[in-house]
């Protein structure tokens, strides 16, 4: 089954130089092992291709429900020297929440996941 | 004090700003909202440090985030009448000229008498700079491994991240507003728990919960439904939102609440949305005083607008503090021009080759330009799909480079896009694009006991 991360979780983004870190917090605890499960560096590496130029790295917060992200190369030199719009990374915690997770249904039906229409 | 006492004391640290710009009621309204300790107020950014440099270069009496000045001004009763202590970082690279202009200010309101300044000093490294680098102190960037001698000549600010031990030393000397320099913003909240629970330099797990609780105050509203992306809509009453406060016990749990009838929000979601922003290894929280572990935090719901936060381990600090150096790294230039309907994303992205072909054309180089069309792709980028027949796209676009005459000539060339170039176009009035120096961070290590902090008192 499809689910959109924007109907299971909430996110915060900032920066710290070049990089920009993405908070991933489930919105109901029971959906927080899915994120952890689904929710890989791989899968938001592949998300951001071509938007950030440097890897991924992932760290999980089981206490707060929460997989924190850093998008290495994502800010256009970061700081003072990005010319983009978004140059501190405080939006990334909106386009992350576009992934779309391929959830096995027995999986989700058991979590209560709220189905994705893709397409 | 009795243990007893102390097991039962709440202390209330109050979060009044969270950087230089941040709301300038919100001071005010946490003294005089309900009861509090003590007024913490951040003033400092990455990018803030250059700036107050550039301002004591051209006066020497400047170099500090001058907003605090006011500040002080509209909680001068708190302080004098009420016992309230304020702890800020607003002195920048010149804490001295900060503390004399609050005298100042305290003079004219007839609170002079009242007020105790300590005053922290030492975070400042460029007057020694080159005595550092010479002692063998390379100042390596901490991602590149670059050493600093490659920009050296065009250094303009250098400050060590100074933790909480100079601030419970002014707080022990009696002080009652303490200013200091490039304190992290940590610090100002776990300084006077600290103090007023007498923790010790290695009661790890409790420096921990006094960097937890400053990580949360930090960043003012963001964790009382400011910026809360959870059930945003029903936030209520930003208008009047109550800054956070932190309720901090002795064994280092705390709860987060804010003053009745404030509107916000303080829920779990709302914490824990401060708790990851900025965040990196979560078991690996660096500071001068404590490395605390991010994965230990528990938050529960405590009653309305009231989340507890306990359970907080911490370890070891590690022998370095980090160092914010800053340096010119030339100059860029962003301009905009709005295109409407019809195919306003086509006359857009038109413009941008128009524009392009005349930088190549006029043989301007530039190390970087980048077009973002704004209400399509500036912050979603190719994630958002295409443009759709939206009514209107901002143009944006942007140079940076090493040579200023480039960056001048640039700015003089969308303006002429008005007529010369595809139609439906508005939104110049801003007139030419605004030329900045760039101001690059170059963040560094260096051995603690290189830095020694001074603490002061004026009265």
């Amino acid at each position: 089954m499809h689910v959109r991360l924007l109907d299971i979780a909430h996110a915060r983004s900032g920066d710290k130089g070049d990089t920009a870190n993405v908070g991933v917090i489930a919105l109901r605890p029971e959906w927080y092992p899915v994120i952890k499960e689904y929710l890989t560096a791989d899968v938001v590496s592949k998300h951001y291709e071509g938007q950030i130029t440097g890897p991924v790295e992932r760290f999980e917060l089981p206490n707060l429900g929460a997989v924190n992200f850093l998008l290495h190369g994502a800010l256009d030199g970061g700081g003072t020297l990005s010319l983009k719009t978004d140059a501190q990374g405080k939006v990334y915690s909106t386009s992350v929440l576009r992934v779309v997770l391929n959830v096995p249904d027995a999986v989700a039906k058991a979590a209560g996941l709220p189905a994705f229409a893709t397409g | 004090m009795s243990d007893t006492n102390t097991q039962d004391k709440v202390v209330r640290v109050a979060s009044g700003q969270g950087f230089w710009g941040d709301w300038l009621e919100a001071p005010r309204r946490q003294v005089e909202g309900g009861q509090v300790d003590y007024l913490m107020l951040d003033y400092l950014a990455e990018v803030t440090m250059s700036i107050v440099q550039k301002q004591k270069e051209r006066d020497p009496n400047m170099g500090y985030a001058r907003d605090f000045i006011g500040a002080m001004e509209s909680v001068f009763s708190a302080v004098a009448d009420r016992g309230v202590k304020v702890i800020a970082n607003a002195g920048g690279v010149n804490p001295v000229a900060c503390a004399n202009a609050v005298l100042a200010a305290a003079d004219k309101a007839g609170v002079r008498g009242k007020l105790k300044l300590g005053v922290v000093t030492g975070d400042d490294l460029l007057p020694r700079l080159d005595e550092l680098l010479e002692a063998g102190h390379e100042l390596k960037h901490m991602e590149t491994g670059a050493p600093l001698s490659t920009v050296r000549d065009r250094v303009l600010s250098a400050n060590a991240y100074i933790g909480s031990t100079p601030i419970v030393e002014a707080l022990e000397r009696g002080a009652n507003v303490v200013i200091t320099g490039r304190s992290t913003d940590t610090a100002l909240t776990m300084a006077p728990l600290r103090h007023e629970f007498g923790w010790g330099a290695e009661d790890w797990d409790k420096l921990a919960a006094g960097i937890v609780a400053g990580h949360i105050l930090e960043c003012g509203a963001q964790a009382s439904g400011g910026n809360c992306l959870h059930d945003w809509r029903n936030i209520p009453d930003l208008a009047n939102v109550g800054y956070p406060i932190a309720e901090a016990s002795a064994d280092g749990s705390f709860v987060i609440t804010k003053h009745p009838n404030t509107g916000g929000r303080v829920s779990v979601p709302s914490v824990t949305e401060q708790l990851v922003y900025e965040m990196g290894d979560p078991k690996s929280y660096i500071t001068p005083d404590v490395v605390a572990d991010f994965t230990s935090i528990k938050v529960a719901a405590d009653g309305e607008n009231r989340v507890r936060v306990h359970g907080i381990t911490g370890g070891p600090a590690t022998p370095f503090l980090k160092v914010s150096i800053a340096y010119r790294a030339g100059y860029k230039a962003v301009g905009t021009l709005v295109y409407s309907w019809p195919d306003a994303m086509e006359k857009a992205q038109l413009a941008d080759r128009v524009l392009r072909e005349r930088l190549d054309n006029l043989g301007l180089k530039f190390d970087h330009i980048l077009t973002e069309f704004v209400g399509v792709s500036s912050t979603h980028g190719s994630l958002a799909g295409e443009a759709g027949d939206v009514p209107e796209v901002q143009l944006r676009i942007g140079v940076r480079g090493p040579d200023r005459a480039s960056v001048e000539r640039f700015t003089r060339e969308l303006a002429p896009l008005v007529l010369n170039g595809p139609p439906s176009v508005t939104g110049f009035a801003g007139g030419r694009p605004k030329i900045e120096e760039i101001v690059a961070y170059w963040p560094a290590l260096i051995d603690k006991r290189a830095v020694t902090t001074h603490v002061d008192i004026l009265e």
